[in-house]
């Protein structure tokens, strides 16, 4: 695929922060803080040519997949999938609503064209992606398995039980971005459980990791762009900043699971331009 | 008709199904050698993923190669394939309505000398609650075999039930197991019996005692505890007109519930008891030590129906 502008995909990421936080607004709850640190990642892999994908084929094998594992980011996954075709941009209006013809829920589930697993209890999506990696490769395609893991997920054992088999099975097409924004819902995640030393941790789990910023959309290019590591499954810790985007929100705990009132919202989209 | 525990049945079932469905992929908690698991392992190295002692890991693997149109079989000893992973079995299973098979071997206090941590009570009632999910557990080596095989066929969330100890053979090959349906195993006409698992062979010892003081009933063995065979429960219990359940497993939340609902929404008014674990841990001890000191052996499953024809 052609590299795409690095500007178009800024302006891309403005989009879907707009879009990701009417939808909360409308729906009157959500989370906006993990929704945004987590959406110049998500641009990245949805409309820079990284993930090989049909809109229109949501199920077709030869699939790059992606998961997002810390699921109560799905304003911005689904207005990710909106924009990418999967859905319609009509169909947000029923997000968190009762009746949702496309089971636009809370929290995401396959029955959304595009999703491959439910979510909701953090600490899973990284072994799933694995099983898919897995088996895929069983499939003989090279598809790529990209999930999006929260910091504060990490505080789940599962996680570390995952990155344990992905090593012992040498899956080399799967790929875990951790959306290290710092803030947990009750706390900063220092404070509330240190994950420093957080490389070397990967590194002893025997990844291949990066680590990048995850707001500069040519670093994240980069990095998504490396080949495959010959056997290490990859991780790219990405630092983020929790409601980016939108000033007061940015890095508050208290921006974890709220909406914004009419005001918030309207002082927001003043922001996101 | 092989005399054999249920495991072995299963190991040596996935090794035969596992040659001509490259669909078919098994997972391990690192019990591989225990849980039979191994001899598929040993066969197609490249579609069986021991996981370590890892069951939460194990369980979402799965779910994840099922999503690949895999039917993986993720198998372990059902305290800890099940006991450890509720959420994930809820959210990643049968939440997502992932085409998993949850094998859980080791079941019941036929476990014997490992102990209550290692002997599983609550696992039907665990899986019974969850929605999308089917349970079930086979009776002999014929019955295992086929249902391993309607287990590929079913597409959904499943939990097979195991054992561990020998059992004995009870079906021939003209035994046609399906899912959702109980199959009268011996007919009689002053009780009925429905048992499941273990308590199939249970229940035959006890038969055999009763015939000899001319009390004869019927038994059922009710394979599928989930969706539960409303039908021959509805029928059997109103024409004998008194019921026993018998399972190696708690009397909260399994086959004695189970067919208890079905005998209140029927507005069937017979005497019932449930033969099960009343509420409590065991200890450690050989299986059928413990059968008898917890109220499962076959003397109890005779108690209970001689109290309960009294009822009738």
């Amino acid at each position: 695929m052609a590299n795409p502008n690095i500007t178009e995909l800024e302006k891309k990421a403005l989009e879907l922060r707009k879009l990701a936080l009417k939808i909360i607004y409308q729906a009157g709850s959500g989370h906006p803080g993990g929704s945004f640190s987590a959406t110049d990642l998500m641009t990245a892999l949805y409309f820079g040519g990284i993930m090989n994908y049909d809109a229109s084929n949501p199920k077709d094998p030869k699939r790059d997949r992606f998961l997002l594992s810390k699921g109560h980011a799905s304003g911005i996954y689904y207005s990710a999938l909106a924009k990418a075709g999967y859905i319609s941009e009509s169909d947000l209006d029923s997000y968190r609503k009762i009746n949702s013809e496309r089971f636009l829920s809370g929290h995401g589930h396959p029955k959304t064209p595009g999703i491959e697993i439910a979510s909701g209890s953090l600490g899973q999506g990284l072994s799933v992606a694995h099983g898919i990696a897995l088996g895929t490769k069983l499939d003989g395609n090279d598809s790529k398995v990209y999930v999006i893991l929260g910091d504060g997920e990490l505080h789940e054992g599962q996680i570390w039980e995952a990155a344990m088999s992905a090593d012992q099975f040498k899956t080399n097409n799967l790929i875990a971005i951790v959306d290290y924004n710092k803030v947990c819902q009750d706390n900063i995640t220092k404070d509330l459980k240190d994950l420093e030393p957080l490389e070397d941790k990967w590194k002893a789990f025997n990844w291949d990791v990066h680590r990048i910023d995850g707001h500069n959309m040519e670093a994240i290019m980069n990095v998504l762009q490396l080949p495959l590591h010959p056997e290490k499954p990859r991780v790219i810790i990405a630092d983020t900043i929790k409601g980016k985007g939108v000033s007061f929100m940015e890095g508050q705990t208290a921006w974890h699971g709220v909406a914004p009132s009419a005001e918030d919202y309207e002082k927001a989209l003043k922001e996101l331009v | 008709m092989k005399d054999a525990a249920t495991r072995d049945a299963y190991g040596q079932a996935l090794v035969e199904l596992g040659a001509d469905d490259p669909r078919i992929v098994v997972l391990d908690a690192g019990v591989s050698d225990s849980s039979r698991s191994k001899k598929f392992g040993d066969k197609y190295p490249d579609r069986f993923f021991n996981m370590g002692i890892a069951e939460a890991d194990m369980v979402c693997t799965a779910a994840g190669l099922a999503t690949t149109g895999k039917i993986p079989f993720a198998t372990g000893f059902a305290c800890f394939l099940l006991g450890r992973t509720m959420d994930q079995i809820l959210v990643s299973v049968a939440y997502s309505n992932t085409n998993v098979k949850l094998v859980g071997t080791h079941t019941g206090l036929a476990v014997g000398e490992d102990g209550p941590s290692a002997q599983m009570i609550v696992d039907m009632a665990y899986m019974r609650a969850m929605p999308n999910m089917i349970v079930v557990q086979p009776a002999d080596w014929e019955e295992t075999v086929q249902a391993t095989r309607a287990l590929i066929d079913y597409e959904g969330p499943a939990y097979f039930r195991l054992g561990r100890p020998k059992v004995k053979g009870i079906f021939d090959s003209s035994y046609k197991f399906e899912i959702g349906k109980g199959r009268v195993v011996k007919k009689g006409s002053d009780l009925v019996i429905f048992a499941t698992g273990i308590m199939v062979q249970e229940s035959l010892v006890a038969m055999e005692k009763l015939a000899k003081e001319n009390i004869n009933v019927t038994l059922v063995n009710i394979s599928t505890i989930k969706p539960i065979d409303r039908e021959i429960i509805t029928e059997l219990a109103t024409s004998h007109g008194a019921v026993i359940t018998a399972e190696d497993h708690n009397y909260i939340g399994g086959l004695g519930d189970a067919v208890g609902e079905v005998l209140l929404d029927q507005q069937i008014s017979v005497p019932f008891k449930r033969v099960a674990v009343n509420d409590q841990f065991a200890e450690t001890g050989t299986g059928p030590e413990l059968f008898e000191k917890y109220g499962l052996s076959a003397n109890h499953i005779v108690q209970a129906v001689k109290n309960t024809l009294k009822l009738k």
